[in-house]
Parts: C-alpha cells; structure tokens; sequence
C-alpha cells in the first residue's frame, strides 16, 4: 500500500495520507448511508454520490489542516471531524463488522460481539463464518470481483437465526471492507411458529377428542339410560377438555417464546420474593398431595437479571413436577444458594424431590417436547409434556442452565443455574 | 526484504490451508444439517442433495493433503508449523468423514417412511443438535484459538452418549413391540450411530486444534464424579 512512486507531488500524497487517517471516518458513513437504505433493493449505483460526497468532505480539511499547520484549529471546525467510526458503527443497531484484505476483522460493533460469540481482532471472518454462502460472498468481495453484495444467511445454532448480510467495499483503496448483517428471524419465525403449531396441536389434540367422541357415542347409545355410567363418563369427558384447553395455552406460550428466543435487557428480579411466590401459589397442590415444601434460602437479597414472569413460569413447572412426580417421597427442598468460584458465577436454585427418580436413558430426553417417561401417570396427572420444554426455553434466553440429577428410588434434583452478570 | 517476501507468501500458503479447513467444516456442517432435516421430514430431494454434496469434501481433503505436502517438503518447518500443517491433514481427515457419516445418513432416508413415532424423529434432531452444536463450537476454536475453553467438548461428549444410549433404547423397544418396525428402526438406528459418530470426528477435531496451539495432549477425561444421573441443558455457547 505504501509503494507510492517518489514522484507523485506532494500535495497528492498529503491527501492520500488524510483518505487514509480517515479511513473510518469513511467506513462509518459509508455504513450509516447503508444502514439509511436498509438494502430496501436500493442499487449500489445510488450511493455511489453519496459516496463521492463524503469523500469530498474528508479531504477537504486536509487542506485547510494544511493552511494552518501549527494551529489546528481547523480539525475543529468540521463537526464530523471528531466523530469516530468507532462511535458511529456502534450507533448501528445490526451486527456490523469491518475487515481487511485478508478477511482479518478490523473492528465489530457491540452488537456484532452479542450475535456472534468468539470474534476478537484479526480473527480471521472465513474461519468463523463457514456456510457456503459466506464463504462465497467474502471470496467475491475479496477478489475484487463485485463492489457489493448481498446473501441471506442462516445460523442453526445455538437457535435459528436468518440475515440478510451485505458486503461491501469502504470508500477507494482503503483495503477495507464491511459486512453488515439484517436480522429476519422473526419473519421466518412467525411462518414457522404457525406451521409447527397446527403440526403439534393436531397431533396432540387428535387423542383426547377421540376419545371424548367415543364417550358421546356411547351416551347416546347403549348408556342412554344408565345414569352411573353418564356421570362417570362427564367426568371424563371433563378431564379430557381441560387437558386440551391446557395444551393450547402451553403450545401457545411456547411458540411465543419460540418466536423471541433473545430477551430484551431486562430489569434485576428478585428470586426470594419470586420463588416465594411460587411456593404460595402451589401451596394447594402440594398439600392435595400430601407434600410439605422446606426452603434453604441464603442470607441478604437474591438478585438476577431476567423476566420476572418468565422465571416465575420456570420454577412453577419445575416445583409443579415435584409436587406431581415426586408425590411418595412426601417432601421437596428448594434451596438458593450462591456460587462465587468457578468461569460463571451466579445464582443455584434446586429443585429436590425424594419420589421415584427418573431413569437415566429418560434424563437427556424429558425437556423434548411431549416427551413423558410415563404417559399414563403423566395424563392422570393432567401433564402435557411440554412444561419441561418450555423451561428450557425461557432457561436459553436467560442464559442460564438446567441441570437433572437423579437416582432411581431417592428423587430427583433439578437445578437452574442463573449468571449474575 | 528478500526474506520478508518469502515468509508472506509462506504465511499465505499455511492461510490457504486453514482457510480450505473452514470452507469444508461449514460444508460438512450444511450436510449434516440437511441429512438429519431429509429424515425428519422424509424428504428424498433434499437427501439425494446431500448424496451428491459429498464429493466437494473429498476433494477439499485431496487439496488440502497436497497442498500439505508441498509445503513441508519446499519449507522444512518447525515445530508450530508443522503442527499446524500436520494438524490441518488430520482436521480434513475427520471433516471428510463426518462428510460421509452425513451422507450415509441421507441415503437410508429411502428406507424410513416417516410412520415411525414422531418422538423418534425428535430423538434424533435433538442428537443431531448436539452434535451440530459439537462440530460448530470446535470449528468455532480453530477460529479464535481459544483452547483453553476447550473442556466443554468432554462435557458434551458424554451428553451425546447419554442421548444416543436413550434413542437406543427406545428404538429396541419400538422393534420389539413390532416385527414390522425392525427394518426402518434398524436404519434409524444407524442414523443414530452415525450422528453419535459425527460427534466423536468433532471430539477428535478438537484434539488435533488443542495439539496445534499447545504442542501437549488434551487433557484425558475428568475421573467419573458421583453415581447419580446428569444431564446438563442447554448447551450453551462458551463465549469469547
Ligand atoms: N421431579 C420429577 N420426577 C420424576 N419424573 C419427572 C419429574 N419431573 C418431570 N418428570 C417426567 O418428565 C416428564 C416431562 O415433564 P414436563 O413437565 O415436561 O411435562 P408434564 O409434567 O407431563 O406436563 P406439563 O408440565 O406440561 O403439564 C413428565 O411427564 C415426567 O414423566
Ligand atoms: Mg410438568
């Protein structure tokens, strides 16, 4: 890049040195015009002008710098000036990440850091970004093939994500260039989210109207006049509908939560008067069970950030599960406690249950959905099988981490570890 | 400034390989991705994709070994070197099956029908996960050089064997209550190994990268803790 001719004036290479030493003030407008467009099929050839522009405007204090070398008060004057291209990619909302001829990141906005785990300088963005279709927008971009260009992006994992991510060069020769990447989950989500809904809700739902069909065969028929049988039969009619009335509202709230799998920032939750609140509110359950609920709260304030609502579901499933599975074992602790040492400090509240255990082959599969280990005690039990996936959600948009202990015979120990970060 | 030329265009040439590793991983990624979504949904299209997908990978791992060789015989390099260089012929050497293992799934699609539970078909989407999320998370460490995360790969390991030991389970008990369910659930059987398989090429990857960056061994499995039953969830990314 510095193999400028000895013969070039003077001038020219003092405006060759201001392009450079604004190489970000350059980057930076260049990616608000693009953020401005939104790729809202607005062509390249458009910001071209603009473009032009912004470059006129960063050389021409270079001239003015050079009037009056020993003040430099002129620097001042351009209220552009002191902005730098740090401060405006961070004004970005979408990930945005400038790189170098090499595919080296040079720089990432903060919301580049919390869409993809694991990028630092001079990392190299054709190793992290693998697909296809990244590697074959950087190899186009890189080779000088295309000035700009655009590719929809998905990421499977850890939960799905799709962008839109346009590449692009910065400015003339700057030897840099920008990948800004547009969020489209939600869109695809939505469509989703209805697919998998009917899918799950018909097939969940097909059981209990058959059988209620059934019951209402027989009541117009050979029980017609039987009134033990009817009232015993409206009882389970009654059951049946309740169970699906509650699949719904569980199908429903997972699917919202499917849909905005990342919580806004949330605000500090109290966990003591949370989790309080829980045992209060399944009082009821546990003593139509027979099972007294002992706490093992810390001492001084429990707090994490998070949904309040969101954790409240949490440990209702979770405390609920106790009371229902863990019924012979008569008791359940919960406990909070404090973990200080180790890479993620935080918060531990377990869930401990001295029923039946699960067995070990179900452990890695009870938080699927519909999966219950046994089918029978969980219907009689009202359960739908979707309260453990639908804790695990809310658990992943916590960033936080479940973890199911259990021995065949003596109960089972859930435990949901919360970052105090 | 002669000197300084050749060491950049030596850099360029070990660039070149990692690169090359990269764009197979995110293909073998895309692969098993696509043949566990062609079983769950039965879709024979998709699975015959995958099918013809897998000779990229066999030519990235002839590039890579060639490119290799070359290198260590023009160079003659030292130790981190040539572990890098090393170390890249045996990363292509497990993405190139983890290729295969892909493809193998994808070919039994045209034996499942997709009348088999549908808690089946969840079973191994939720191993495929893991094991997706496995391969991703090391491919992610060849990238950033992070090795000192590296412990979650043992954690997982055994997350993955403990799912594969349930889906088997379940998968005897569905053969046994039917003759008829023998043929389909033996290849989703198969399907489950090769999943758990992928697995273990991306434990091995994550071996190689710690060997590169380290010159040491990893280090061998934490003794087995107590004698409950644990599974951890989600697994969460080991971020920065
Ligand atoms: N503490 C526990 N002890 C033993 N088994 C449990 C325990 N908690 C959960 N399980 C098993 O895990 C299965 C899944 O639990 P989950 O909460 O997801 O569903 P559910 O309780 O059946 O229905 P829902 O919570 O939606 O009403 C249960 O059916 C049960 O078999
Ligand atoms: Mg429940």
């Amino acid at each position: 890049m510095a193999e400028t001719g000895a013969g070039q004036d003077s001038r020219g290479q003092a405006l060759a040195a201001r392009l450079r030493r604004n190489r970000w003030l350059l980057a930076a407008a260049f990616v608000a015009v693009i953020a401005v467009y939104s790729f809202d099929g607005a062509s390249i050839y458009v910001l071209l002008p603009a473009l032009a522009l912004l470059a006129a405007a960063a050389m021409v204090p270079a001239d003015a710098e050079r009037r009056s070398t020993d003040t430099g008060a002129a620097i001042e004057a351009s209220g552009l000036q002191r902005l730098s291209g740090e401060y405006l990619a961070a004004a970005v909302a979408d990930p945005l990440i400038i790189f170098d001829h090499s595919a080296a990141m040079v720089h990432a906005n903060a919301a580049a850091f919390a869409a993809f785990g694991g990028l630092a300088p001079g990392m190299s963005l054709a190793l992290k970004f693998r697909a296809p279709e990244m590697q074959a927008l950087l190899d186009g971009i890189l080779s000088g093939e295309v000035a700009a260009d655009v590719v929809d992006y998905t990421e499977k994992l850890p939960v799905e994500r799709t962008y839109r991510v346009s590449a692009s060069t910065v400015g003339h020769a700057t030897g840099l260039y920008v990948l800004v990447f547009k969020d489209q989950s939600e869109t695809r989500r939505i469509d989703r989210m209805r697919a998998d809904f009917i899918a799950n809700a018909s097939h969940e739902l097909r059981t209990p109207l058959a059988s209620i069909a059934g019951f209402i065969e027989t009541l117009r028929g050979p029980a017609r006049n039987d009134p033990a049988a009817r009232d015993q039969f409206l009882q389970i009619m009654q059951n049946q509908t309740g169970r699906m009335a509650r699949l719904i509202d569980d199908l429903l709230s997972l699917s919202r939560l499917e849909m905005k799998p990342y919580l806004r920032p949330g605000t500090a939750v109290d966990l003591r008067q949370t989790i309080d609140s829980v045992i209060d509110s399944l009082g009821p359950l546990a003593s139509e069970n027979g099972i007294i609920i002992e706490r093992d709260f810390i001492d001084g304030p429990v707090s994490v950030p998070g949904d309040r609502d969101e954790l409240f579901q949490v440990f209702e499933n979770l405390l609920e599960n106790a009371c229902k599975y863990g019924q012979s074992g008569g008791r359940v602790t919960v406990s909070i406690a404090r973990v200080e040492d180790g890479q993620d400090p935080g918060i531990d509240v377990t869930i401990r249950d001295y029923g039946p255990g699960i067995a070990e082959e179900h452990i890695p599969r009870i938080t699927e959905r519909f999966y219950r280990v046994d089918v029978e005690n969980s219907r009689t039990q009202k359960g739908t099988g979707l309260g453990l996936s639908i804790v695990k959600h809310i658990l992943s948009r916590h960033n936080a981490r479940l973890s199911i202990k259990s021995e065949v015979g003596k109960g089972a120990a859930f435990t949901v570890h919360l970052p105090a970060r | 400034m002669q000197s300084v030329h050749t060491v950049s265009a030596y850099d360029e040439e070990l660039k070149f390989l990692s690169k090359r590793i990269a764009a197979m991983g995110g293909h073998a990624e895309r692969m098993v991705e696509q043949a566990v979504a062609a079983l769950v949904n039965v879709d024979h299209g998709l699975a015959q994709k995958v099918i013809q997908d897998d000779i990229v990978l066999d030519e990235g791992q002839r590039e890579i070994d060639d490119k290799a060789i070359i290198i260590i015989a023009r160079r003659q390099p030292m130790a981190t070197d040539l572990r890098e260089i090393v170390g890249a012929i045996r990363i292509s050497a497990d993405i190139e099956r983890v290729g295969d293992l892909g493809k193998n799934v994808a070919k039994r699609v045209a034996s499942v029908d997709g009348r088999q539970p549908n808690s089946l078909f969840r079973g191994i989407e939720a191993l495929a996960n893991l094991a997706l999320t496995q391969l991703k998370e090391v491919l992610d460490v060849y990238a950033s050089r992070s090795v000192e995360r590296i412990g979650f790969v043992r954690d997982r390991d055994d997350q993955i064997d403990a799912m594969y030991t349930s889906l088997f389970r379940e998968l005897l008990t569905y053969m046994m209550e039917d003759p008829r369910n023998i043929t389909p659930c033996t290849h989703l059987l198969f399907c489950a190994k090769n999943i758990e398989r992928i697995g273990d090429h991306a434990t091995n990857i994550a071996e190689t990268i710690y060997y590169i960056v380290t010159g040491d061994q990893m280090p061998a499995e934490r003794p087995k803790g107590d004698k409950t039953d644990k599974v951890v969830l989600p697994g969460t990314v080991p971020a920065k």
